[in-house]
């Protein structure tokens, strides 16, 4: 498989497309020969001109016309330029997105997939690089997915755009250009590969096959590769054993993956690309005290970005957000 | 357009709405109610005129915070609201919504100020793909003027030629902010450079309001594009419950426009009297249902969940 992310991500919507008419896809700058600021969707407003509606600049009120597009019957997937800009929408996914199902006591449903590319190393400063899906995590009725190199993106869109409820679908920025990194014969790059059941799976690499692995090592999106790279130096100079594991849904939480690996391994960090306070790991930390306080070894380590600006220099980008060195430093705080 | 509403039932269906709230503000006010309401008491001709043109099975109406008005003329049904707004399991959201937060068919309500237009902007989108002939009507104030997704959604109504009926429902007072303090320039003249139709009335008479929304109908559902209504009217009562800072001698002047005063003398006395007794014993009758049903949620034991 030597496809891109972004290239496996906009074959899946043109699939979606042509299996599915009541999908729509809404946001700026869509239209072809662009397709979308980062061509995720090209190639679909040629095919399908009447279901592709590219907006004005107006993202506060797009959660919402999406959000009575999806009461009424459509399926709208909402692209969002940069993640940074769903600030603008979070009323309407506060106040009406995530709460029209409960709150109308289920007469209606909201089918709605926001796509959303996040995260840094791009270079394009502190209001374009932002890992903002920790402002949607412990937000009730919301299914946030996030789609890392180690994933199918494909299957991942097909899943969202299947569910019946909102789905905010955070797109690795810094994966679009890579081929996705999946198992051929139950390995990645060595590491033994298993996935968790379900829509949107978490992906478990272990250097040891699950046998005597030293360390769990929990992360998502962007961070992915960081962590995956750390742990591959940990092992090749150190020989310290961890599993990998990339969750595919970051909220609601599916914390079977990592109290199952966590009874092995008794060691726990989490790697998230946007800020730490209260966010990813901060979650899993109050979470998995809870229910594996007796297999826990050592206190949990969160690693993430240093709190401030993303700034713009590669170098200074670089400082603020997590490094390998960050996650090999954690890793050797626990072993 | 026209429709064939006698003023002896415009009255009616101005009057159940009165009375609902008037019983609404009695049992806040004795405490057997608790959270809040906020009451068109004043206003009914607007909900009552407006929705006598649309269609529960065809269009849809998307109304805000002051909405019982909008859920009774739209949808005849008294004692899903009443119990609802009695937290009891009958409401018409099992008593999850409360008085702001209503759904039943394809009427809908929202709490939050402004965001219910891009709400009817994509049902409107929607509509127009599947079906062509809806009316979605949005009911906003002049204090969602405020809200900038008002003009962005004007926008994009117009741009994409959306079957959208936005009535903005002018009572000059936004909670206790008056109009002068909120609202710079024309209210009405904010749709055209939009390209959106638009025309503006000061009128608390049923039969005005009918054939002001009767053309803006008939034009959306005709053109399936916007139109822009504005409706000068008087809110009589406080925003909520008890919040009205206005001087009384002020509300007396408006109180000799009620709707119900200017509409009473195109009727008999006698078939208004008795238009206002059935109102009340099926009031008494729905109370008394409403009262049965049981209360949502006592089995609950405790407010947060350990984890």
């Amino acid at each position: 498989m030597s496809t891109r992310c972004v290239e496996d991500l906009n074959a899946a919507l043109v699939e979606i497309f042509e299996t599915r008419d009541d999908v729509e896809l809404i946001g700026e700058d869509l239209l072809d020969p662009y397709g979308g600021a980062f061509n995720a969707s090209k190639g679909l407003s040629e095919r399908w001109p009447d279901r592709v509606l590219t907006t004005p600049i107006s993202e506060a009120s797009l959660f919402g016309i999406a959000a009575g597009m999806a009461i009424r019957g459509r399926r709208p997937i909402l692209e969002i330029m940069f993640g940074d800009f769903l600030a603008l929408g979070f009323d309407q996914i506060v106040n009406g997105i995530s709460k029209f199902r409960e709150m109308y006591d289920d007469q209606v449903s909201v089918p709605l997939v926001v796509r959303a590319p996040m995260g840094g190393r791009r270079g394009y400063g502190p209001t374009h690089s932002q890992s903002l899906e920790k402002l949607l995590i412990g937000v009730p009725n919301l299914t946030v997915v996030a789609a890392s190199e180690f994933h199918d993106w494909g299957a991942l869109l097909h899943a969202a755009v299947d569910s019946d409820d909102p789905v905010f679908f955070i797109e690795s920025k810094i994966a679009y250009g890579k081929p996705a990194r999946r198992p051929a014969g139950g390995y990645v790059d060595g590491w033994a590969v298993r996935e968790t059941p379900g829509p949107f799976p978490a992906v478990r690499l272990s250097a040891s096959g699950f046998a005597d692995d030293q360390v769990t090592i929990v992360t998502y999106g962007p961070a992915a590769p960081i962590a995956m790279d750390a742990a591959t130096e940990m092992l090749l100079e150190d020989e310290v054993f961890s599993e990998v594991l990339v969750l595919g849904r970051v909220h609601p939480l599916d914390l079977a993956p990592i109290t199952d690996s966590l009874a092995r391994t008794g060691a726990l960090v989490t790697v998230e690309e946007g800020g730490v306070t209260g966010g990813f790991g901060a979650e899993i930390a109050a979470q998995v005290q809870s229910t594996s306080w007796s297999d826990l070894r050592h206190p949990v380590v969160r690693i993430g970005a240093r709190d401030g600006i993303i700034p713009s220099a590669p170098g200074l980008e670089d400082e603020a957000l997590p490094s390998v060195a960050d996650v090999v430093g954690a890793v050797e705080r626990l072993v | 357009m026209t429709v064939d509403v006698t003023p002896a039932e415009l009255y009616r269906r101005m009057y159940r709405i009165r009375l609902l709230e008037e019983r609404l503000l009695d049992l806040f006010a004795t405490g057997a109610l608790v959270g809040t309401t906020h009451t068109c008491i004043g206003q009914e001709a607007n909900a009552v005129g407006v929705i006598a043109h649309l269609d529960p099975e065809r269009d849809i109406v998307v109304s805000n915070h002051r909405c019982h008005g909008h859920y009774i003329a739209f949808q005849d049904d008294i004692f899903g609201l009443l119990a609802e707004v009695m937290g009891r399991v009958d409401g018409v959201c099992s008593g999850k919504g409360g008085s702001q937060h209503l759904c039943s068919g394809n009427f809908y309500t929202n709490g939050v100020q402004g965001s219910i237009v891009p709400l009817a902007t994509g049902m409107a989108m929607a509509e127009k793909r599947t079906h062509g002939d809806t009316v979605v009507c949005v009911f906003i104030g002049d204090g969602t003027l405020g809200q900038g997704v008002v003009y962005e959604c004007l926008n994009m109504a117009s741009l994409w030629r959306l079957p959208l009926l936005v009535v903005c429902e002018d009572n000059r007072i936004a909670q206790t902010t008056p109009r002068a303090l909120a609202i710079a320039g024309d209210v009405a003249a904010r749709a055209t450079p939009f390209g959106v139709e638009s025309a503006a009335y000061a009128t608390t008479d049923v039969l005005e309001v009918l054939d002001a929304a009767g053309a803006a109908v008939e034009y959306v559902r005709r053109e399936q594009a916007p139109y822009f209504l504005v409706l000068e009217t008087h809110r009589l009562r406080a925003h909520s419950k008890s919040d009205d800072t206005r001087d009384p001698v002020e509300i007396a002047a408006m109180a000799a426009e009620d709707p119900l005063l200017v509409l009473a003398p195109h009727l008999p006395d006698a078939e208004r009297r008795e238009i206002e007794a059935e109102a009340e014993a099926e009031l008494a009758e729905v109370a008394a249902a409403a009262e049965r049903s049981p209360v949502a949620g006592r089995s609950v034991t405790g407010a947060g969940a350990p984890s």
